[in-house]
């Protein structure tokens, strides 16, 4: 029997406000525990929350992008439960009214075709904070750090039909909240999460499987796997007869694998019912009007407009869009005065090549696009030919130091004397006959080696071109 | 001159002008507070003022008063009468706090009431009950009963309470002195340890309206810090008291004047309607028929959200921690099990069944529905009357130990002042005369959302024509003044 698939996505994202939800702690990451903290974010007896109006635009702006519904009287929830690091023991949440319904992502698989996945809900809540374990002392600490920082949750329909699609889907939507500036979506600093609900059922079938949900998933490849994993799972225990039980479980990174948290019979009643403390939000047209004029230029957008206004080819206009921070430098750098397919080429080549090799984010780069444009135009005015360029760019990627100073005190100008070149033709001529004379005798391989000679001659400061010129003219062909 | 016999706004006025040294009151004050509270118990914690250098500039500045336990005061205990906060020393000033502060308020101390503000006698207190002042057998009422008492003693001018079902107002009755619960929204939350936080107001016991509007004047206003505080709800109340009730629309609704209500207080409190009438009022009765639902609703509601703001006293963080518990379940269970009293445990319980998946549509949703009716009814009767006139509660002070053996027939005492809570309306108690025993008894007056200064008028013109507020002096028992 063949098996389907079925998955459902519930994405956490950490809002890159400045200040906290509910009150005006900072929301940087990290800091000596319990330093981002007030009365309010660790719940002393006698606060309140008050909202912070840039969650709200955050959320709106990033539910107009899915192409939701806004909630125009929209409502907060609590989510009672005991654990440490909730120090309130309810989550301040959205559950009767959250402030987005029926949204839609588009994504594109490696097929070529497209698919719609339906945005279930969006809404806004606090984060809570972590628990600490001392194995030592055996003792468990609370930092309550993160506790309030602004998060919306974002609910799909169970539309995924396999990991390519949700890791297509998860990539969109990143794009998506980094375009809107919404959130930095560092995985690896928990600012973008995401638990897997996943079914299993016969190709063709239109009921649905139990389903289990996964969590601790950080990172796409541990998606990935988890995914593998708990199909590969589900469908061993049907096959033998078994049932799937509805549970939660655990990924395992060490372990490659899933294990069961609690069962559905075990899970807890949250109690919900409206948060008396925060008035229901009105959301009128004038505001929702004025976000939706704040939207930028999305990544589509840009998309199409890179291929007609620059006429790059449909591949560098996706790797260009595909993240905020390149598509920003990008058009940085054309702004400046380079032709686009120049800078596109040194982006997708140089840049991205850097920033893999260091594990690095785009937006974390510190070289700025003037640099890069200078480099362009040193070579394109013949002042540095493009070997050199790429050292140099190398050289100065992590520290942005500036272009021309950096090649005079390396000695790296390009030499476009001719006298200097015809030496340097001469002197490899004299000393390699032989390899004259495989070139008459055809073998085209003396030739490289002939212009490596002479532009290793010139200590790699010379115009390539003028190099190769010069020796096929000494070779009279 | 006797201190002891002037109110508020008199003192407040000998003080600056230097009739009266305000270290001889501090000192006088203290001296009392400690003798009645051998006899009262309303205080919890009684604390060395901090002396102001000089008087200030507003009405109240350099006259005694005290803050019921429950509201948050940085540096000093603030127990909620429980033991679960027993060593609960807050890091920050309530908002109300800030402002007396900058007034000039002089702060004696912290004032019993009933665990976690559950109560109508200030019996369920850790640190015992609090006796009321006219008859030390007898309850005060709560949940503000220290704050009734204190004042009623003449411990302090006036005192800050809160009341989330009649705990200002009926201890404020029990006590023979004036307490108000003015509009939801229109005095600042934010430092008072919620109880349920859509009912909750702190509002002035005193011992006359006039001095209950001169501290709404310090408390009220928008406050950053909670945003269910209303913005320009009014201006200055003390001025706004004319004293004048002629063409003012009174409406008795005469649910509330029947059955389970002592005679004596019908009495007392059709009495009041007659010298508002003699002032020029119109009275008229009218028919309010929701009061048998309002305290079942009342008490769904309020147990709910008590249920999940007592949530976060786990033992994790502050307070009471049990002292030998196996795993993280059994320090939150021992800690709560050995923390809270039984009233509170009791509305925990009931407030966590009501919100239940299973239950929260057949109770928790349809007492939504219910306030919300209840809410109709007073816009209805508000369309005809400018202010109502009923009982505060069914009869005057119990005997000590006479209600906790039955919390039903303590919830139902609670009839007339829940609706209030429910529709966010503003309400005054006013002494309005003695039952045989000499207790004192009370009525309330109730004013449409945000027509404060239209009840504290008219309990100002009555106590223009009355003296019963200024009995207190002159209680039975006690010390004498």
């Amino acid at each position: 029997m063949t098996w389907e698939t079925v998955i459902g996505l519930e994405t956490h994202v950490e809002l890159a406000t400045k200040t906290k939800i509910f009150c005006s702690c900072t929301t940087e990451f990290g800091g000596a525990p319990n330093t981002h903290c007030c009365p309010v974010c660790t719940g002393m007896p006698g606060t309140l929350p008050v909202l912070n109006e840039k969650v709200l635009e955050f959320a709106v702006k990033t539910g107009l992008a899915l192409d939701g519904n806004i909630t125009r009287h929209c409502k907060f929830d609590r989510k009672n439960y005991f654990y440490p690091d909730l120090p309130k023991a309810y989550q301040i949440s959205q559950l009767y009214l959250p402030i987005v319904r029926d949204g839609k992502v588009s994504i594109r698989l490696e097929s070529g075709t497209e698919k719609l996945i339906r945005i279930h809900e969006l809404h806004m809540e606090e984060d809570a904070g972590k628990l600490v374990h001392d194995p030592w002392l055996d003792q468990t600490r609370c930092d309550y750090n993160r506790c309030g920082v602004p998060l919306i949750e974002i609910v799909t329909e169970p539309d995924f039909r396999s990991a390519e699609e949700v890791i297509a889907y998860l990539e969109k939507l990143r794009s998506i909240l980094q375009y809107l500036g919404v959130s930095d979506c560092k995985m690896q600093e928990g600012s973008l999460r995401c638990d897997v609900n996943l079914s299993v059922r016969p190709a063709g079938s239109v009921e649905f499987g139990t389903r289990t949900e996964m969590k601790n998933l950080n990172s796409f490849k541990a998606i990935t796997k988890a995914i593998a994993y708990e199909s590969r799972r589900q469908i061993e225990l049907i096959e033998e007869g078994k049932r799937v039980i509805q549970e939660t479980r655990r990924w395992d990174d060490n372990k490659d694998a899933t294990f069961a948290m609690r069962s559905k019979e075990n899970a807890q009643d949250y109690r919900y019912f409206p948060e008396p403390d925060i008035p229901p939000l009105e959301i009128s047209d004038v505001y929702l009007e004025e976000i939706r004029t704040q939207l930028p230029e999305m990544a589509e957008e840009k998309l199409i407009r890179y291929q007609a206004e620059y006429d790059l080819p449909l591949y560098d206009a996706q790797i260009l869009t595909g993240q905020k921070a390149l598509a920003d430098f990008f058009e940085a750098c054309v702004a400046q005065g380079v032709d686009a397919k120049q800078a596109a080429n040194w982006i997708m080549g140089q840049v991205l090549g850097q920033l893999s090799a260091k594990g690095m984010d785009a937006k974390d780069m510190v070289l700025a696009p003037s640099t890069l444009v200078r480099l362009i135009t040193l070579i394109k005015d013949g002042k540095l030919n493009r070997n050199t360029a790429v050292k140099v760019f190398e050289a100065i990627f992590d520290t942005n130091a500036d272009v021309d100073e950096y090649i005079m005190s390396h000695g790296l100008e390009q030499v476009n004397d001719p006298g200097a070149l015809a030496a340097a033709v001469k002197k490899v001529f004299d000393v390699n006959p032989q390899s004259i004379e495989d070139f008459k005798a055809g073998k085209e391989k003396a030739f490289g080696f002939l212009v490596g000679q002479v532009m290793r001659e010139m200590k790699g400061k010379a115009d390539p071109q003028a190099v190769n010129r010069a020796v096929r003219e000494k070779l009279n062909f | 001159m006797e201190i002891f016999e002037l109110t508020a706004l008199e003192l407040g006025a000998a003080l600056k002008k230097g009739e009266v040294a305000l270290q001889d009151v501090l000192s006088q004050t203290q001296d009392r507070i400690y003798t009645c509270q051998e006899e009262n118990n309303a205080f919890i914690s009684i604390t060395k003022p901090d002396l102001a250098p000089t008087i200030g500039d507003s009405l109240l500045a350099g006259v005694p008063m005290a803050l019921k336990d429950n509201i948050c005061t940085k540096g000093v205990k603030t127990s909620c009468a429980s033991k679960i906060l027993g060593d609960f020393i807050p890091p920050y000033n309530a908002s109300i706090v800030e402002k007396l502060i900058a007034a000039g308020a002089i702060s004696m101390g912290k004032l019993n009431m009933d665990e976690f503000a559950m109560g109508s006698t200030s019996e369920t207190s850790f640190y015992g009950p609090v006796r009321n002042p006219w008859d030390l057998s007898r309850v005060s009422g709560g949940s503000s009963g220290g704050a009734a008492a204190a004042v009623a003693a003449g411990e302090v001018w006036y005192a800050i309470g809160s009341d989330t079902g009649g705990s200002i107002r009926q201890p404020a009755a029990y006590c023979g002195v004036t307490g108000m619960k003015p509009t939801y929204g229109t005095v600042s939350r934010y430092g008072l340890i919620a109880y349920a936080s859509s009912l909750d107001q702190m509002g002035p016991v005193a011992r006359s309206a006039a001095d209950c509007a001169a501290v709404l004047d310090i408390i009220q206003g928008k406050d950053p810090y909670d945003a269910t505080s209303l913005s320009g709800c009014y201006g200055n109340l003390l001025s706004s008291l004319s004293g004048d009730v002629k063409g003012l629309r009174i409406g008795l609704p005469t649910d509330c004047f029947g059955e389970g209500l002592d005679p004596e207080v019908r009495q007392a409190v059709l009495d009041v309607a007659q010298v508002l009438k003699s002032r020029g009022a119109i009275v008229e009765e009218f028919s309010l028929p929701i009061m048998e639902y309002v305290v079942p609703a009342y008490y769904i509601i309020a147990c709910a959200e008590a249920s999940s703001n007592l949530s976060r006293f786990d033992g994790v963080k502050y307070g009471w921690r049990a002292e030998n518990y196996e795993d993280l379940t059994d320090l939150y269970t021992k800690t709560r099990s050995e923390g809270f009293g039984s009233e509170v445990k009791r509305r925990i319980l009931l407030g966590t069944f009501v919100l239940s998946t299973g239950y929260y549509d057949a109770y928790y949703k349809k007492a939504l529905q219910v306030k919300f009716i209840i809410k109709t009814a007073y816009d209805d009767a508000f369309q005809k009357y400018d202010m109502l006139l009923t009982p505060v509660t069914p009869a005057t002070a119990p005997q000590l130990g006479e209600s906790l053996s039955d919390p039903l027939k303590m919830y139902l005492s609670d009839i007339y002042t829940v609706p209030l809570n429910l529709a966010g309306l503003p309400g005054i108690s006013i002494p309005c005369g003695f039952d045989s025993n000499g207790m004192p008894i009370g009525a309330q007056l109730i004013g449409p959302a945000l027509g404060d200064s239209v009840i504290l008028n008219a309990a100002h013109s009555y106590q223009l024509e009355t003296d019963f507020h200024k009995k207190t002096l002159h209680r039975k028992g006690g010390t004498s003044a």
